[in-house]
Formats: structure tokens, sequence, C-alpha cells
């Protein structure tokens, strides 16, 4: 597909850039004071801040990546709403209050409030660290891929835009500018998701849907042909090669890949090798995804489309038995001539399979369960011990702010997660799902509105990266300047040196930023989010918990589980099954163990070394103590 | 006006009160999300495709649960917070005259 942003979408982002920027500078004046500068003061109110969670917590995961996941395998990406707000439970009655009461600046401050240890300093500027960097690299990539169709400029041009205007806005004014770029992009975002639901909920569904359409208003939907191997030879179609359920054909010249499904009927794909598309050389994929039968309705009645609907009777609709959905795959085969061929094909599921889990998540075997159950402790235990997430307890008055922050928080992200399930089918029913990337799949779903909602999503989606990565920068510069440089190092800076120290390492860490956001071009690193989750879930939960319920916690207990957290959960995951399957470009089999996520192993691991290490150094701590 | 150096919020009588809740709370809802994860685990999404309510199956009709019932036991935990801050305030305030 091939999608150039229009002068609208490119006039929408340019005034929130400038919108953003002007905050900055406006705050600039007032983050003369490391308080200023790391917390905002602490004066933010916490219905501001609240907004400000979601603008900093929904990152282009939660809007691109779950409603693509959604409108690409139904209701298995809803998982991933449930446990990403899930988390925010265990913020609200575990951390919020504590963290403000504890904490000054970092997630550091509050681990170490109790014992001034160089150790805890030094392990927990380090996982801060790691969660950062790992949940960087995606939103970096991310934005590139953004740019790249949205405004029509290369993949690294993009990264350095978003890496610059992030840049300023955190070495402006630090976590001030950070907070109301975070409430501006958060607000925007909820506004519109819900029109953008409201619109698909009054179009309603159909079998003929409205789709995208080019310039001359031809309708752009791939819709796949159903055929018998009898059948293509009767019209021509010669047999080329087959790899597994995919069979090539051609036919007057021209190649078509089918696949083959379970019933033995053939399924009409779109393909791509190297730079030939679907046979043309610079070809396009043309957008996919579509409902082919609605339960309780004829063939007629399905192609006129129910009109209206409510949330209730879109989603018993799309539930319904006798409901047909195309779920679009993705699979890479080898050619007659070795040539590696990626084909994108249809399988129409029952509207029972698409809205139940079991499509990505399966827990069929001993290690797929495993697995699941460690993926949704990691999303449940992660939110809370993300450090550009517990920053944000620093910025209100008191800790009643902070819960009430929390409060609004859920309510937001709550209601945006909803949101998603509606907006990820919206795009499967509409025929706007881009094959190649189903990322694109909310704003894709816009432009099915027209031109104006989809400048408008564009940029908010643009401006989603924006407010995730200040927030993600600002972490990171504290854990250099103020954990590393002036508490570990012991530099004792003066107010305005912690200022300078603090814009200095915003520098350092965007340019880093930038640098692994081009390096990591075309890799698929929507993994490093998950372990951002489970490095926060095992190296920083366990040591906030204990700390906060169990009074025999000592350092040496906080540090051994704050290392022992990171290493076995990056350890489990760099030696499991999808990494030699996907980065190190081997398979699976070869992996050294079957556990993909680490969360079940590397989180109880991390609090029993806690507790034996406490127990261990207890005389220690006491004798310190005197 | 809203970026003045952060002040002291000072003692909190409430917290172990707090903290007991939040705790308590924590648990109740562990015990649902727990619920959420081993149906899907135990069952193989048998028992997630069953129509629950209105025509939509208990995956959505639990999934949605979870994230409405963390709202409604947020707003509680507030409530009852709120309550018990604005109890012991007004009991240090008499024994202050």
């Amino acid at each position: 597909m091939n999608l150039h942003g229009t002068p609208l979408s490119i006039a929408v982002f340019a005034v929130f850039v400038l919108a953003v920027l002007y905050l900055s500078f406006f705050f600039a004046r007032k983050a003369k004071s490391a308080s200023g500068y790391y917390a905002a003061g602490g004066q933010i109110h916490w219905a501001v801040n609240g907004i400000s969670f979601a603008g900093d917590y929904l990152s282009a995961a939660s809007f691109l990546g779950i409603c693509g996941m959604i409108a690409t395998l139904g209701y298995d990406g809803f998982l991933y709403s449930v446990g990403y707000l899930a988390g925010w439970v265990v913020a609200l009655f575990v951390v919020a209050e504590p963290m403000k009461r504890m904490g000054k600046f970092t997630f550091t401050d509050a681990v170490d409030a109790k014992y001034d240890s160089k150790g805890i300093k030094l392990a927990a500027a380090i996982s801060t660290l790691v969660v950062s960097i790992c949940y960087l690299i995606p939103q970096m990539n991310g934005a590139g891929s953004l740019v790249e169709p949205l405004l029509g400029l290369p993949h690294w041009v993009g990264v350095v835009i978003v890496g610059s205007i992030v840049i300023m806005i955190v070495s402006t004014a630090g976590m001030a500018s950070t907070t109301y770029v975070q409430f501006l992009k958060g607000g925007l975002l909820l506004i519109f998701s819900t029109i953008m639901v409201v619109f698909l909920l009054v179009r309603g569904i159909g079998t003929d849907p409205v789709s995208l359409q080019d310039a001359s208003g031809k309708k752009l939907l791939f819709v796949p042909q159903q055929s018998t191997e009898a059948e293509l030879a009767t019209q021509g179609y010669q047999p080329v090669h087959k790899a597994g359920e995919f069979l090539k054909f051609t036919r007057e010249g021209e190649t078509s890949w089918w696949r083959r499904d379970a019933q033995g009927g053939l399924w009409q794909a779109q393909w791509a090798a190297g730079d030939v598309v679907n046979g043309q050389v610079g070809g396009l994929l043309q957008p996919v995804s579509r409902i082919t039968a609605i339960g309780g309705l004829t063939a007629e009645e399905a192609a006129r489309g129910t009109g209206p609907i409510s949330p209730v009777g879109f989603l018993a609709s799309l539930t319904h038995a006798e409901t047909r959905i195309e779920q679009w795959h993705t699979a890479k085969v080898a050619d007659e001539a070795g040539r590696r061929t990626t084909i994108y094909y249809p399988k129409n599921v029952s509207g029972t399979d698409e809205m139940k889990p079991g499509v990505k998540f399966k827990v069929d075997t001993l290690w797929n369960k495993l697995n699941f159950i460690s993926l949704m402790m990691a999303l449940f235990f992660g939110t809370a011990a993300l450090p550009h997430i517990l920053i944000r307890y620093y910025t209100v008055p008191s800790p009643a702010c902070a819960r009430k922050s929390t409060i609004v928080a859920i309510a937001a992200i709550g209601f945006f997660y909803v949101l998603t399930l509606f907006m990820g089918l919206g795009a499967a029913t509409n025929g706007t799902v881009n094959p190649a990337d189903s990322n694109m799949s909310a704003p894709l779903l816009a432009m099915s509105f027209g031109k104006v909602l989809f400048a408008l999503i564009s940029a908010i989606a643009f401006a989603t990266v924006l407010g995730t990565v200040a927030g993600l920068i600002v972490a990171a510069s504290g854990a250099v300047a103020h954990d590393l440089m002036d508490r570990y190092g012991g530099m004792n800076l003066t107010e305005t040196q912690k200022v300078r120290a603090g814009k200095i390492s915003a520098f350092g860490v965007g340019i880093v930023a930038i640098i692994l956001g081009i390096l990591f071009r075309g890799i698929n690193v929507s993994f490093l989010v998950g372990w951002a989750f489970a490095v926060a879930a095992s190296a920083n939960l366990p040591a906030i918990v204990m700390l906060l319920f169990w009074k025999r916690t000592t350092a040496s207990g906080i540090v051994a589980s704050i290392t022992v957290g990171i290493i076995s959960a990056l350890g489990i995951i760099l030696t499991g099954p999808e990494m030699f399957a996907g980065p190190y470009g081997r398979t699976a089999a070869e992996a050294w163990h079957k556990l993909g996520q680490p969360g079940i192993i590397s989180i109880p691991l991390s609090f029993l070394t806690l507790v034996f290490v406490s127990l261990a150094t207890q005389k220690k701590a006491v004798a310190a103590r005197r | 006006m809203l970026h003045e150096p952060a002040r002291d919020s000072g003692p909190d009588p409430a917290t172990a009160y707090k903290t007991r809740l939040g705790l308590w709370m924590f648990l109740f809802y562990c015990v649902f999300y727990a619920g959420f994860v081993l149906i899907n685990v135990l069952t193989g999404g048998t028992v997630m495709q069953s129509i629950v309510l209105e025509g939509m199956n208990l995956a959505v009709v639990y999934g949605m649960g979870l994230i409405v019932l963390a709202l409604v036991m947020a707003l509680i935990y507030n409530h009852l917070c709120t309550a018990k801050e604005r109890e012991l305030a007004d009991a240090a305030r008499k024994e202050e005259r």
C-alpha cells in the first residue's frame, strides 16, 4: 500500500509540533530548580496528571499495535488491553501513595529512601536505563515507520524528527513540558478515538464495506477469489510450485499464489518477492479484511449492511456463530527458484473463533500454557514498576493526589482500551488492514471516514510517540544525572548544576535513542516492549513491594533482587524460542528452552532472592544501623 | 503557580489504614484476574466462547468486566481513603483544641 500524507495531515502535524514547542519554551523559565526540572515542582493538578499518565502510558504499542493485532488476529489482541489496564490496579492499591511519600525525583529515590545505599543507587539506575532503552527503541522505530508513509519522508528522517523534537521538549523544561505534551496527547487520543468509534457504529457492518478508494473513487479492497484446483485448471491456470499449503500458478505470464484450506478449497493470496508485488515490479499491496457473512442476516441484508448499530449489537453480531470474517496472516516461503516470497493470505473464520482467545496465544501444550501465564503476569505486575510511569507520582503535591491521579488514569486508559476492541474489529470489517503492516489499521480505518479524520488520527499517532518518548527520556536522564552522577558518583551538584546535568543527559539519551531507532530499522522490535514489562516486573516490583510490606528487607536484599530480576528475565528471553526464531535467524527448536516469556520464573525468583539475601544479611544491616 | 518547588505533604495518620485496605483490594482483584487467566489456560478457550450476555461471549464480557471492575474498585478505594483521611484529620483538630 502506498499512503502519502495529505497537506491537511502535514498541517495538523505541524500545528501540533508548534504547540508542543511553544509549551516547552513557555515552561522553560519555570524549570530552574532540580524539583522543577525532574518533578514539575510537584505541583501538577491530579486531574491533569491523570490524563498525562494516559498520555505517557498509551504508547504506539497500545494505539497502533493493539488495534492492528485485533484487526488481524481477533480477540487475542484484546488480551493485551486487559493485561495493560489490570496493571494499574497494582499501581493504585500498592504503589501510588508510598511512591509519592518515599521518592523525590526517580524510582531509585524511592527504593533507596530507607537505606542510602550505593549498591541500590547503581542497581536501580541500571534497571531504569535497561527498561527505558527497551521501551525507547520500538517507539523510535515506530516513529520512523509512521513518518515514512504519512509524510513521505525516509525512515531515518522520521526518527531524527521525533528525536529532535523530544530532546527540545525535555531539555527546555523537563517534566513540566513533558507533562503538558502528554496531557495534550492523552486528551486528543481519547477524544478522537471516541469519535472514530461513534462513526464506526453509525456506519454499522456489512459484507460490502466502504474500505479505501483511489483518486478515481474505485475501491482498493482486495477480495480474494475462492476456487479449486480443478476450476483453476479449466480457467488455464498452470501449477508451478507447491510450498506446504501454498500453491503457485501461472496464467498468460501472470503469477498468482493460493492457499489450500482444510477442506481442500483454494483462496487467492497477495504476495511479494523482492520488489515484485502481486506480479508487478514496484507494485502495491491492496488493503484487506472484511466480513463475509453476518449471523442472522441473509446475504442480501448483509450486503446492504446493518446501518447504525449499538456497541453491544456490534460485538454480538461479530460473535455470532454464523458470522464469517477474513483473518489475514503472513507466511514466508521459497518459490521454485528458491526466492523468498512473502504470502499474505486469508483464513475465513467464524465469529465464534474470531472473538475467542487462541489464535496467537495458544494454550494447547504445557509450554504454551506457561508462556501465556507468564505474559499475563508481566503485564499485570510490570505497569506499576515502569520507571517512566513511577516518576509521574512525584509531579503531584501529595499522596492523596497521587491516588486520585491514578484513578483518573484508570478511567481514561480503561475507556481507551475498550475502544481498541471496536477500532481493531472495525478495521477488520471495513477492509482497512494493510496486510504487510497491521500497525496502520487504526489510521486506515480513520481514512475510510475521510481525509480530515485521517489527518487528525495520523497526527495523534505521531503525538503518541512524542508523549511516550518524552516520558522515557525524562526517566532515563534522571537515572544518569540524578541517580548515577549526583547520588552514586557523589558529585554533590548545586541546583543549577543538577538542572544542567539533567538537560545534558536528556540530550545524550535522545541522541542514543535516535541512533538505536535508525539502527533497528526494519527489525521487528515489538518484543522489546515485552522485555521492558518483564524486566520491570522482575527487577523493580519485588523491591518496591517487599520494601513496603516486609520490615526485614535489607539493602543487600534489594540489590540482589534487582540484579537477579534483570539477569534472569533477560537471560530467559535471550535464550528462548522467540529470539531464535526471530532476530537470531535460526529455528525455535534450536532455543535452549521453550519459554518465550520469563515472568513466571523471573518474578518469583527475584522475590525469593530478596527474602534469602535479606535474611542472610540481617545482622550486618542491624550493625550498620547502630 | 503550578511549578513552584514541591512541598512536604507532612505526616499522614491514615497511611496504615490505606496500606491495609489497598492490599486487600489488590488481592480481591487478583482473584478475578487469575480466574480470567486460568479459565483460558485450563479450558483452552472453549468456556470463553460461551455466550453469556446479550449475544456476547464470556471472553468479551470477562475482559470488559475486568476493566470496569478496576474502575469501580478504584472509586470505592478512593471514597474509603478520603473518608478515613477526613475522619482522622477531624479527630486531630479536635485534639489540638
